[in-house]
């Protein structure tokens, strides 16, 4: 029968979408359950060493490291942790609206800002922003990422930092909530000052250094901003795969929908044109 | 009864050992290093090699390192464990890579905006469409 052909490659085309984005959900669904044992592996590590980060501030050592020295900010430098692929609902978008916030606000107090990105979707938008420099790059990290991908990156900026081309670091992400919310953060990680003072360790002591202060420190710190950036990363991930995951499943119901309107309108179309036949009928019939 | 000091040994992918030991031995940059409860603090860079924890007279644990960093609280001590083996050079490496990375991305814009023109093209093409759809269909 004629009648309705449009409508009815329009619903199996709808069907296939709907195949797609099911299967993309199921997919995410396993890989989020994976990214987030991840995360939570990560974090011990990333707690112990802000702990001794954390005692470290609180020593009085003879040797100031320049991380640990605040600078009036003229150049700021920011990693931004974005996905590798789309499809996952507002997530990159909502990060990017964020960051192109934070840049107006910088540009109006003639702050200038050196970017780095890890993932390609930042690299693309930081490409078409204009006033930023793209200093390093690192993208196809996969669902698995080392430590070692994203050392390049973070060394790019921390030899900025130590040549004071640079004097604030921030470091831009997603924050795991839950699998429902994922919130965009900006992070200052350079210079790292502590506000909240542990009563516990107040007093003048400072710590024994092996084998110097500054060789200790420096491999300390950078570990410590390797840290939070790596944690940023993986956390960002199990975001990118929670996002992407209720997106699918929302545009699957979407096309659910959207199937059973066309099939209703199929229906009314294909029971349409039987009456008309058969009145045709009746009505030649009556005519003879 | 013995005094006892907390250990924690992390590294970047996992929690190795936490829990009470008598003592610490670590490959300390400057030599094996032994740490009872009550040490000064103390921070430290650690070679790759063993790290052993006592955790009383008949039990001691091995732990292998790859390099890492040691702090030590009165009550505390934390071993950070590298995963990989860290140089200076490798780091330098890596980090013209990432360089190198991000002036291919910026000599590929040209790429991703036509891309993105395209994808804008593709867009207003496909509203051309609808509306011609919608056009026709009120003809009918």
């Amino acid at each position: 029968m004629a009648v309705g052909r449009e409508i009815r490659t329009k619903i199996s085309s709808i069907k296939n979408t709907q195949k797609i984005t099911r299967a993309m959900e199921m997919v995410a669904a396993s890989k989020m359950r994976k990214t987030q044992a991840k995360m939570r592996a990560t974090r011990p590590y990333a707690k112990k060493i802000s702990q001794i980060i954390k005692h470290l501030a609180h020593a009085n050592p003879e040797y100031k490291h320049s991380y640990l020295i605040e600078r009036d900010p003229k150049r700021v430098g920011v990693i931004i942790i974005s996905s590798d692929r789309g499809l996952c609902g507002g997530l990159n978008s909502n990060l990017f609206r964020k960051v192109i916030n934070q840049f107006k606000q910088w540009d109006e107090i003639d702050i200038n800002i050196d970017v780095c990105t890890i993932g390609s979707k930042g690299a693309a938008f930081i490409g078409r922003l204009e006033g930023c420099q793209l200093l390093g790059q690192a993208s196809k990290l996969g669902d698995n990422p080392n430590l070692e991908d994203i050392i390049g990156v973070i060394k790019v900026m921390l030899d900025n930092y130590d040549t004071k081309i640079i004097d604030e670091l921030y470091v831009v992400s997603n924050e795991f909530v839950n699998t429902m919310i994922q919130r965009p953060v900006i992070e200052k990680v350079l210079p790292i000052i502590e506000n909240d003072i542990d009563e516990e360790l107040k007093g003048h002591w400072d710590y024994i250094y092996e084998p110097d202060a500054k060789e200790v420190l420096d491999s300390l710190l950078s570990r410590y901003i390797e840290s939070v950036v790596y944690q940023g990363l993986v956390e960002n991930n199990a975001c990118e795969q929670a996002a992407r995951m209720v997106a699918m499943k929302s545009a699957s119901d979407n096309a659910g929908t959207l199937i059973d309107e066309l099939q209703l309108v199929y229906n009314k179309a294909r029971q349409a044109a039987i009456t008309q036949e058969i009145s045709e009928i009746v009505a030649g019939a009556a005519a003879v | 009864m013995t005094m006892t000091i907390h250990v924690d040994i992390v590294s970047v992918g996992q929690e190795v050992f936490s829990g009470l030991a008598e003592m610490v031995f670590a490959p300390a940059e400057l030599g094996e290093l032994g740490i009872a409860p009550r040490h000064a603090p103390l921070i430290t860079k650690l070679r790759p090699g063993e790290v052993r924890v006592k955790i009383n007279d008949k039990e001691t644990q091995p732990f292998y390192i790859s390099g890492g960093m040691l702090e030590v609280q009165p009550h505390i001590v934390t071993i950070l464990a590298d995963n990989a083996i860290r140089a200076k050079d490798i780091d330098e490496a890596a980090a013209l890579d990432a360089k190198k990375k991000a002036e291919d991305a910026l000599a590929d814009r040209t790429g991703t905006i036509s891309y993105s023109t395209a994808s804008a093209q593709l867009a207003e093409a496909m509203e051309q469409l609808k509306s011609l759809d919608r056009l026709r269909k009120l003809g009918k």
